[in-house]
């Protein structure tokens, strides 16, 4: 089974999956590799990143030095197509008119989703992520523990290749031993700011990420996840042979042609698809789940985006992982006589339950990091060094002012230069002028690299503010499917967070001995990051322990509707201080476990 | 400048091109590919090269849309471009590396977001023609060199008053693209210190001597 038009689409499948993301490839990969027959309808196109990424490419030989432009919307090198904020022909609205009551949402077109370009950063939520509701009276908790999801962060950890170490952070959580690859090397400034953070009692200790820093091995791992399934045990094994380690070179944001960095292609749907369990849809812009008079999910509608036709197939079960907002636009979209408001939205919570990373940052040049001695600072390009949450304890016992934690990624070292570097000595020269000439060259050399950027990214609980729905006014896209209207309001919990994670780091960067960029203690409703622009969106399609709570039950079965599932962010009912993407994965491979056996029993 | 440095082409550590670029064919070809899959032909436009452009081809300034700067025009960025970086012991003057090219690029963007810059630069170019007339030539390029280096110190400091401020803001402007033009080549990365952008074996962190300027204890 292969990649196919609408003409080839069999008349069933066991399952049909929407979007070949984090989520989608995740169940399409379980679904495979279990004998059932799946098809992924993907709204973008066909993706290679072994032929299609530049990863060596320099900005000189792209138009513009490859910047941003409203096609390339992170750069011309991205690994992103058809992809954006702004997608012609595919809008969203706004209820907030202020920027900061603006939600902004990234869509990715194309196969595998934003794992083409995404940071790669994989960290567990921790067993107090689970009860926000129980322990900081804010939000909700869901459904299940730690302990519940800890067996599928460890599988997933293997399958996919994440670098770490075991640190024995408060609510952040250790591996199983034998799971994590070995973490690259700190550079100098992750190493200077180890050091002098230490004085402040702040940690900072290898971040996690999806890069294979030495070959998976082979032999041991597709025994330990596909037990007793020895085609699956083959196949994965072969897949695992066909990824390289990393060569400490080039920005993963582009893809990464060896297969070191993760991606759903290379690691979910290449060994996917040679099952034969699997075809693949491209350019299939689902818009509609449809039921039948029991309320039973029997397929999906679709656009054929090549020849703009109306098509469906029929599924034993549905999985949606269309990535998160675009989740529940389908559901929302999804109404019929057993659904008026659309499937799951009897309570009115779909839509409901949005969140994003807390998000704000703050940089420094560090005297102390001039004219270091030349060297290669590549690595594992990107982050290598993070702050976990380290008052987990202070947070419990009441000292802090705001619920919910957040982390720190720390960047430093001379990366390959881009358009602004020519101006990013400016605040520091000595010339009366701006610099030019034999003297910017001096000071460039001197400058270049001595700088420390910090990112923080913190939790969210959901906010009766935070919401969407399908646009009252009936806007609709290019395909005539109505569009989602955004709703965003930040509570003071997230700007006191906001303010707090200002002050945090500038005690790092001063201890440092840094000249400070301007922070936003005293004005964190200027210094927090737009919502969604941290590209962490979700909710929406909440889990819950009750049904008027909550859109799904604990195993992501829309409480109505027990053949859906979904598969994506849509179902998480609080953002943590971690990134959401391996958590993603994680609960997608529980569903598709349980469906799976639900299946089996003759239960869906 | 005296700065210690290895060369990082004769490490050890370091694979060579011929393996890396089989490593990364080795990979190709393994994914299955039909039905829309082709890249957007990308034909100089007056409207960009669109959401799908060939990522692993080389571009040349005016191969996507034409260029704007005339003979002129051109000579004119160009004796800028290298007061603005000019050469030195170590690495090669702006012009050398094609960048007057880029900036003719950049300002003949298609795109809305480079529109501002367009009308900087040419709206400046023209003011120091003028300046060469008020200083008795024809044209910029036509002065000695150390009055030219002069317009272009007032420039800066005027830049550095306010550089939303026309003429000031139009140095700016020349000066963030021909310095950014700089860098952004391999020689200008190169003089700045980036030594990436090479496949390696092994990462092994930051030398020795690094760390000892850090006062810094070895990784484990
Ligand atoms: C620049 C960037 C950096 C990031 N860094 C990190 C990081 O370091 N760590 C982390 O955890 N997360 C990171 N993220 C977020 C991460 O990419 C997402 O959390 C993750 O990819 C979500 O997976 P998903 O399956 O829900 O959605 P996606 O990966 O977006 O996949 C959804 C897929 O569904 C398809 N689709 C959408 N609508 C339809 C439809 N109607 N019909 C059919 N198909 C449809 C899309 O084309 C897409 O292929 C980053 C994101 C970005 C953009
Ligand atoms: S840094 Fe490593 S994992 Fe990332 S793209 Fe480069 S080779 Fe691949």
């Amino acid at each position: 089974m292969p990649v196919i038009s609408p003409e080839e689409t069999q008349p069933s499948y066991d399952a049909v999956i929407v979007g070949s993301g984090a989520g989608g490839g995740q169940v399409a990969y379980l679904f495979a590799m279990a004998g059932i027959k799946t098809l992924v309808l993907e709204a973008g196109r066909m993706f290679d990143p072994t032929r299609e990424t530049a990863m060596f490419h320099t900005p000189n030989m792209a138009p513009l030095r490859a910047e941003r432009t409203p096609d390339k919307q992170y750069g011309f090198y991205d690994a992103s197509i058809a992809s954006g904020w702004d997608i012609p022909g595919e809008p969203y609205t706004n209820a907030g008119k202020e920027e900061k009551r603006q939600f902004a949402w990234w869509r990715q077109r194309m196969i595998g989703g934003r794992t083409n370009h995404w940071g790669r950063v994989s960290l567990r939520n921790g067993p107090y992520d689970f009860e926000m509701a129980t322990r900081m009276g804010v939000g909700h908790d869901w459904p299940i523990s730690y302990d519940e999801l800890a067996p599928y962060y460890d599988k997933v950890e293997m399958l996919a290749g994440i670098f770490g170490a075991s640190e024995g952070i408060e609510n952040s959580p250790d591996s199983s031993p034998g799971v994590l690859l070995p973490p690259p090397k700190f550079r100098a400034g992750e190493l200077l700011a180890r050091e002098k953070a230490k004085t402040l009692g702040i940690p900072i200790v290898p971040v996690h990420r999806a890069i294979l820093t030495k070959t998976q091995d082979a032999e041991r791992l597709p025994k330990i996840l596909h037990p007793g399934n020895g085609k699956a045990q083959r196949l994965l094994a072969e897949n695992m042979r066909m990824r390289a380690k990393c060569f400490f070179a080039t920005d993963c944001h582009r893809g990464c042609s060896i297969g070191a960095a993760f991606d759903s292609m290379t690691v979910f749907l290449r060994p996917a698809l040679k099952t034969g369990n699997l075809d693949i849809l491209p350019n299939a812009m689902v818009h509609e789940v449809t039921v039948n008079d029991e309320g039973r999910a029997t397929g999906v509608s679709y656009i054929d985006k090549v020849d703009g036709g109306e098509h469906h197939v029929s599924g034993r079960t549905v999985v949606l992982g269309a990535s998160s907002q675009e989740s529940v636009r389908i559901l929302l979209n999804s109404r019929s006589r057993a659904f008026p408001d659309g499937i799951g939205n009897d309570h009115g919570m779909v839509g409901q339950g949005l969140t994003d990373s807390v998000a704000s940052s703050l940089s420094a040049q560090i005297p102390a990091l001039e004219n270091l001695p030349l060297h290669n600072e590549d690595g594992t390009v990107g982050q290598q060094a993070y702050v976990p949450w380290w008052r987990a304890a202070d947070q419990l016992a009441g000292k802090l002012d705001f619920p919910g934690g957040y982390k720190f990624i720390v960047s430093s070292g001379r990366k390959m230069p881009r358009l602004s570097t020519g101006r990013s000595f400016d605040s520091l020269s000595e010339a009366e002028g701006i610099p030019f000439g034999h003297q910017l060259k001096e000071e460039a050399r001197r400058y270049y690299g001595s700088f420390i950027g910090i990112g923080a990214q913190g939790a969210m609980a959901a906010n009766k503010d935070c919401y969407c729905e399908i646009d009252p006014d009936g806007v609709k896209d290019q395909w005539g499917i109505p569009v989602l209207k955004f709703h965003w309001k930040f509570s003071d919990d997230e700007l006191k967070q906001v303010a707090d994670q200002q002050r945090s780091m500038r005690s790092i960067l001063e201890v440092l001995g840094g000249r400070v960029s301007r922070s936003y203690e005293d004005d964190p409703l200027a210094g927090v990051k737009v919502g969604g622009s941290i590209i962490h969106e979700v909710g929406g399609a909440i889990m819950g322990a009750k049904r008027v709570e909550s859109v799904t039950n604990k195993w992501c079965q829309v409480w109505d509707v027990p053949n859906l599932v979904i598969a994506d962010g849509a179902t998480f009912p609080t953002t943590a201080d971690k990134n959401p993407t391996l958590s993603i994965m994680a609960m997608a491979w529980r569903a598709a476990d349980h469906l799976i056996g639900e299946m089996k029993k003759g239960n869906v | 400048m005296a700065r210690s440095e290895k060369n990082p082409n004769r490490s050890p550590q370091r694979i060579d091109r011929r393996t890396a670029i089989q490593w990364v064919s080795a990979a190709a070809a393994t994914f299955p590919l039909s039905r829309g899959d082709s890249f957007a032909a990308a034909a100089p436009s007056a409207t960009g090269y669109g959401p799908d452009p060939d990522l692993t081809k080389v571009y040349q300034p005016g191969e996507l849309w034409p260029l704007t700067f005339s003979e002129s025009q051109r000579t004119l960025v160009t004796v800028l471009s290298d007061i603005i970086m000019p050469a030195d012991e170590t690495s090669p003057a702006a012009s050398e590396l094609g960048v007057p090219d880029f900036v003719d690029e950049w300002i003949s963007s298609p795109y809305q977001d480079q529109k501002p810059d367009r009308n900087s630069i040419l709206k400046g170019l023209d003011w120091l023609e003028e300046e060469a007339k008020r200083n008795g030539v024809d044209h910029f390029v036509s002065l000695d060199a150390e009055t030219q280096l002069k317009i272009c110190q007032d420039l800066a400091i005027e830049a550095k008053k306010d550089r939303r401020r026309f003429p000031g803001s139009f140095f700016y402007t020349l000066r963030n693209l021909v310095a950014g033009g700089y860098y952004t080549t391999p020689e200008g990365m190169r003089d700045i210190g980036y030594r990436g952008n090479v496949a390696m074996v092994e990462w092994n962190g930051p030398p020795q001597e690094v760390l000892d300027r850090l006062e810094l204890k070895p990784q484990e």
